[in-house]
C-alpha cells in the first residue's frame, strides 16, 4: 500500500470525492451514522452526470445483482419521498415496460415473476391494457409491465436535497477548482494545494473517477436526450422498450433504445442512445436520428410535438454493469462508489446504504461482494459481457 | 408531417432575409448564380425593415430599392419566409451544406456549396420589477409589433433604455399618432452629445436623428433617466422613472424598454464558427473560420443598416468568387465599421442599472425564475441546473444576455434544433440515408 | 373598421375581426387582448421582442400548440386558444 504521513489535525472521519448525486448519498449515509463528513467538488454540486441524465428511479433486472440493488434503492427512495421537498419532483408515475410480441409478453411475465422474488410489486398488461394506461403508444403492442412503484426525480436537486440534508447532520461542502482531488493516499486525499487527513475517502467521481484511480475500469458512455415543451398528460407513466436492456447491456460501439419519461413540468423526455466515443460530448446527428425514429416507433404522436432542446451526457460505465461499490485494497481508509452507467440516480440511496453499513461494520440489507471493486484487481473479471439472467430481447 | 420533406438545392443559403441577406442575395443573383434567402419572419426585411406585405410603399426609399432589385432577380433567388433555420452542417468533403428547417409544420432542407450567414441582433434586456407586465415591449420589439400591425394611437407610451434605436422608434410611435409621454436615455447627456457630435461626419445620419426627434418633438426627451418598475393589473398601468435621486410615477398604457442590441450567433456556432468579442469573426471578404461560410451584418458585430448592406454585398460577391469587384465596398465597410466603434460607447449601461433587478425581479421568462435563486450558483451552467433558468425555449437568449450584463456571466451555446420545432422536423433534418425526400425545388 | 380589409378569426371560441396582412400577435394586441400564454405560475405574459426570440407570445393555433404568433400571419378561419396555464 502506498502511504503518507501527514500531520494535519483531523477535522473529518470521512471525505467523499465527488458531490454528484452518488457522493451526496454517501455523504448524506455517513453523517447519519454520526461521522464528520468533508464533501469535495472540483466543479459544483451535480455538476457531471447527474446534470445529464433522465432522473429514473427504475427496478431493472439485467442481472439478479443489479436488480437487488435497484429494489433496496427504489424502498429507500420510498422511504425518502416523504422528506423531500417540491423541487426534487419526486414523481410516483411508475413504469412500463413495453411488449412489442408475444414472446415479448412471454418475457414480461418471467420479469415480473423475478421482480416478485425482490418484493417488487408490478403487473402485466395485455395489449388493451397498455393502450389503455397510454394512449399515445402505437397500436398493435402486445402488452407490457406496469411497475408502480418506479418514479422520477429532477437530478440536480435530489443530488443538493441530499447534500443539504447531510449538511443538517454536520457535513460540509466544498466547491470549485481549490477542491479538485488530485491524489489519494492512506486514510486522506490531497485536494487542492494541501493534504487532508481522514479514517473514511470515499471516490465517488462517477465517469471521472478513473482519472483518480486509473485501475478502475469506468469508461464515459454518451447518452443523447431531447425535451418537448409542455404537454401535460400526454405520457403518464415512464415508458421504457425491454430492448433497453439490451442496449445497456451490449458493449457495442452504439446503440438506442426507446425510453420516454413525463416530467412534472408536463415536458417529456426522450431518450435514449448509447456510445463509447471518449469524451466527444459533441451531438451525433445519426444517433439523434436513430434514438427519435426508435422513439417514433413506439409513439408515433411525438413527432407532433415541440423539441425544444438537446444534450448529451456521459454515463460511468463498467465492463461487468455493475457499480464499484466498496473497499479500495490500494489506500487504507480508501472505498469506492462509483460506475453506476445509467442507474447512477436510481441506486444513489443503495450506495449510500451499502457505503455507510461496510464502513461501520454492519451487515448491508443485500449481499456487497458482487459490487467489490477488489474484483477489479482480480483476472476473473470479464472484459465483456457480464453474468446476466436479464431479459433483454 | 413525419417523413414529408421539401428539398432546395442551391449555390448560396442566406440566413436572414434582412438588408444584409437581401443585399448578398442581390449580388449572388446578378453573378449568375442561385440564392435560398430564408427568414423566420412573414416577410423580408428583417428587422429595421420590417413591413407588411400591403405596406411595402412606406419602407423608406434604400429599402424599397433593394427589396424591388432582390424581385427583379425572379427565380434566381428562392425567398423562404415563415421558415425556422433549425440546424446547419457541413457535410464530408467538398459537398457544401446542409440547412434544416421547419416551414409551416414542413420540414425543409437546403443544400448549398456556401453559407452566408445574415442572423442579425435581438435586444438585451435588463429585468426590472414588473417587467414581464404584457404591454411592456422591447424598443425593437415594440418597432417590430407596431410594423407588423399593432395600432398604438392613442396610447400612452413611455420608450426608454439605451441606444440609438430609440429615436426612430419614438417616432414611429409618433407617427402612429400615439402619446409618447416621455423618452428616456440612461445615457449621461454628456454621452449623447458626444455621439451626436460624431455625427458630423454623416450629415445624412444627423439630419435623419434631427428628423427622428422633430417627430417626438412634443415629448420630452431626457438624458440619465430610466424605467426601476412597472405596475398594473394584469398589464402594464404605470412605471417609475428615475434620474438617480428622485422617481417619479407615470401613468402609461405600453412601455417599449431595451439597452441595445446583441447578435444572434446561435447557428454560427453550431457550425463551428470563431466568435470572438460577441461576434462571429470574418476577414476582409467577410468568411468565417470556416470555409464557405460568410457572415455579414450585426452578427459580426452591431453596426447598423449601412454596414449591413455592404457587408451583405461583400459576402454576396464573395461567396460567387467576385472579390475583386468587392474592393471598394471593403474600403467603405472598413470606415463604417471604425466610425461605429467610436459611437458605440455612448451607450455602454450605466453601472446603476445593475441594481435594477431585483432578488424578486423574474430574469428567466421562460421558466419563471427569480434573480436570487440565480445569483446564488456562480455560472450560468450551474444556474440552470439548480433553477432551470435557460432550459426553456428561448434557450437563454432573454437571461442570457441580461446575466451577462449583471453577473459577467458568458452563456451556454443555444444547442440544435436552435428554435423548438415539431420532432418531425427535427428528424427530418438529421441524416438518413434510407429515408426518400419527397420534393425537390430549386 | 375602416375600409382596410379585414378577416375574421375565432380567439378562445370568439369570433374576432381583423385587420389582413398583419401577425397574428399583431392582431391580438390591437384587440386588447393580454394574456397571450400564462407563466409557470400562472402570470399573464404577451409579447416582448416581437420577432420570435422571447417565446412569450405562443399559442395554440388551429390545433397546434406552441406556436409563435408573432411570426404567423392571420389567415381567414384561424382558431386561437392563448392564456394556457403552464403546469
Amino acid at each position: 500500500m502506498t502511504g503518507r504521513a501527514v500531520n494535519v489535525a483531523k477535522q473529518y472521519d470521512a471525505v467523499v470525492v465527488g458531490a454528484g448525486i452518488v457522493g451526496a448519498a454517501c455523504a448524506r449515509a455517513l453523517a447519519i451514522e454520526g461521522l464528520r463528513v468533508l464533501i469535495v467538488d472540483g466543479r459544483y454540486a451535480a455538476g457531471g452526470t447527474t446534470a445529464a441524465g433522465m432522473g429514473h428511479l427504475v427496478v431493472m433486472d439485467d442481472s439478479p445483482e443489479q436488480l437487488a440493488l435497484t429494489a433496496l434503492s427504489l424502498e429507500l427512495w420510498h422511504d425518502l419521498s416523504r422528506l423531500l421537498n417540491g423541487e426534487v419532483e419526486y414523481d410516483p408515475c411508475g413504469t412500463i415496460w413495453v411488449a412489442e410480441d408475444s414472446a415479448q409478453l412471454d418475457a414480461v411475465r418471467e420479469k415480473q415473476r423475478m421482480y416478485a422474488e425482490y418484493g417488487v410489486a408490478s403487473q402485466v398488461l395485455d395489449a388493451a391494457g397498455v393502450a389503455a394506461a397510454e394512449p399515445n403508444l402505437r397500436a398493435g403492442l402486445s402488452g407490457g409491465l406496469l411497475v408502480p412503484g418506479d418514479a422520477v426525480v429532477y437530478p440536480p436537486r435530489a443530488a443538493l436535497w441530499l447534500l443539504e440534508d447531510a449538511r443538517r447532520r454536520g457535513a460540509t461542502l466544498l466547491e470549485d477548482s481549490n477542491a479538485g482531488v488530485k491524489e489519494l493516499f492512506d486514510h486522506g486525499v490531497r485536494c487542492g494545494d494541501r493534504d487532508i487527513e481522514a479514517n473514511v475517502v470515499v471516490v465517488a467521481a462517477g465517469a471521472e473517477a478513473a482519472k483518480l484511480v486509473p485501475e478502475l475500469p469506468i469508461v464515459p458512455r454518451k447518452g443523447h436526450l431531447a425535451i418537448t415543451d409542455r404537454y401535460p398528460g400526454f405520457v403518464r407513466h415512464q415508458l421504457v422498450e425491454l430492448g433497453y436492456l439490451t442496449s445497456a447491456h451490449q458493449m457495442t460501439s452504439e446503440s438506442v433504445a426507446f425510453n420516454v419519461q413525463p416530467r412534472t413540468t408536463g415536458q417529456v423526455l426522450i431518450g435514449s442512445s448509447r456510445e463509447l466515443v471518449g469524451w466527444d460530448g459533441s451531438m451525433n446527428r445519426d444517433i439523434l436520428r436513430r434514438m427519435l425514429d426508435r422513439a417514433a416507433a413506439f409513439m408515433p404522436s411525438l413527432t407532433d410535438l415541440s423539441v425544444i432542446r438537446t444534450w448529451t451526457g456521459f454515463r460511468p460505465t463498467t465492463p461487468d454493469k455493475l457499480p464499484l461499490i466498496g473497499p479500495w485494497p490500494a489506500h487504507a481508509g480508501c472505498w469506492i462508489a462509483a460506475g453506476h452507467e445509467g442507474l447512477g440516480i436510481t441506486t444513489s440511496v443503495g450506495t449510500g446504504r451499502l457505503v455507510a453499513d461496510l464502513v461501520v461494520g454492519r451487515t448491508p440489507p443485500i449481499d456487497a461482494a458482487p459490487y467489490a471493486p477488489a474484483r477489479v484487481l482480480d483476472a476473473t473479471l470479464p472484459a465483456q459481457a457480464g453474468h446476466s439472467s436479464g431479459h433483454s430481447s | 408531417m413525419s417523413g414529408v420533406s421539401e428539398l432546395y438545392v442551391t449555390d448560396v443559403a442566406i440566413i436572414g432575409a434582412g438588408p444584409a441577406g437581401i443585399a448578398a442575395a442581390v449580388r449572388v443573383a446578378e453573378s449568375g448564380k442561385r440564392a435560398v434567402l430564408v427568414d423566420e419572419a412573414p416577410n423580408v426585411g428583417g428587422q429595421i425593415w420590417r413591413h407588411r406585405v400591403d405596406m411595402a410603399h412606406k419602407l423608406p426609399g434604400a429599402a424599397r430599392r433593394w427589396i424591388e432589385r432582390l424581385r427583379s432577380a425572379g427565380t434566381a433567388v428562392t425567398i423562404l419566409t415563415g421558415t425556422s433555420i433549425i440546424d446547419v452542417r457541413q457535410e464530408g468533403g467538398d459537398s457544401g451544406f446542409t440547412l434544416s428547417g421547419e416551414r409551416e409544420h414542413t420540414h425543409c432542407l437546403v443544400r448549398a456549396k456556401n453559407v452566408i450567414m445574415a442572423t442579425g441582433a435581438r435586444e438585451r434586456w435588463i429585468p426590472f420589477p414588473g417587467w414581464t407586465l404584457p404591454g411592456v415591449f422591447g424598443v425593437g420589439g415594440a418597432q417590430a409589433l407596431l410594423k407588423a400591425g399593432v395600432s398604438f394611437t392613442g396610447k400612452r407610451v413611455i420608450v426608454a433604455g439605451t441606444g440609438p434605436l430609440l429615436l426612430p422608434v419614438a417616432a414611429a410611435m409618433a407617427h402612429d399618432r400615439a402619446r409618447v409621454l416621455l423618452v428616456a436615455e440612461q445615457a449621461p447627456s454628456a454621452a449623447v452629445a458626444s455621439f451626436a457630435l460624431g455625427l458630423w461626419r454623416k450629415p445624412t445620419a444627423l439630419a435623419q436623428a434631427a428628423r427622428y426627434r422633430a417627430a417626438f418633438r412634443g415629448t420630452p426627451y431626457r438624458m440619465g433617466q430610466w424605467i426601476t418598475a412597472a405596475r398594473g393589473d394584469g398589464h402594464v398601468e404605470e412605471v417609475d422613472v428615475t434620474d438617480g435621486r428622485t422617481t417619479r410615477t407615470i401613468a402609461c398604457d405600453a412601455a417599449a424598454v431595451g439597452y441595445g442590441l446583441v447578435p444572434n450567433l446561435e447557428l454560427a456556432r453550431v457550425l463551428g464558427c470563431e466568435i470572438a468579442s460577441g461576434a462571429v469573426r470574418v476577414d476582409a471578404r467577410q468568411q468565417t473560420s470556416c470555409a464557405g461560410v460568410y457572415s455579414a451584418g450585426e452578427i459580426a458585430g452591431v453596426a447598423g443598416v449601412d454596414v449591413a448592406l455592404t457587408e451583405g454585398e461583400i459576402a454576396g460577391l464573395c461567396a460567387t468568387g467576385r472579390s475583386a469587384v468587392a474592393r471598394r465596398l471593403m474600403a467603405r465597410r472598413d470606415g463604417l465599421r471604425k466610425s461605429i466603434a467610436r459611437m458605440d460607447r455612448a451607450f455602454t449601461p450605466r453601472e446603476e442599472l445593475r441594481s435594477l433587478t431585483t432578488a424578486e425581479t423574474i430574469v428567466c421568462r421562460c421558466e419563471d425564475v427569480a434573480f436570487g435563486a440565480i445569483a446564488r450558483a456562480r455560472s450560468s451552467r450551474q444556474a440552470k441546473l439548480y433553477t432551470r433558468a435557460g432550459m426553456g425555449p428561448c434557450q437563454g437568449r432573454v437571461c442570457g444576455a441580461s446575466l451577462e450584463f449583471l453577473l459577467g456571466w458568458s452563456s451556454d451555446a443555444v444547442r440544435v434544433p436552435t428554435e423548438p420545432v415539431l420532432m418531425s422536423t427535427l428528424m427530418n433534418g438529421l441524416p438518413n440515408t434510407s429515408r426518400p425526400i419527397t420534393e425537390t425545388r430549386t | 373598421m375602416s375600409a382596410r380589409e379585414t378577416v375574421r378569426i375565432v380567439v378562445d371560441g370568439e369570433e374576432l375581426e381583423v385587420k389582413k396582412g398583419v401577425t397574428l400577435a399583431a392582431a391580438l394586441l390591437d384587440a386588447g387582448v393580454y394574456v397571450f400564454r400564462r407563466s409557470v405560475h400562472g402570470d399573464p405574459r404577451a409579447p416582448l421582442c416581437g420577432m420570435g426570440i422571447c417565446q412569450e407570445c405562443r399559442m395554440t393555433i388551429d390545433n397546434v400548440a406552441h406556436r409563435r404568433s408573432c411570426l404567423i400571419t392571420v389567415m381567414p378561419g384561424m382558431v386561437v386558444s392563448t392564456g394556457q396555464v403552464s403546469p
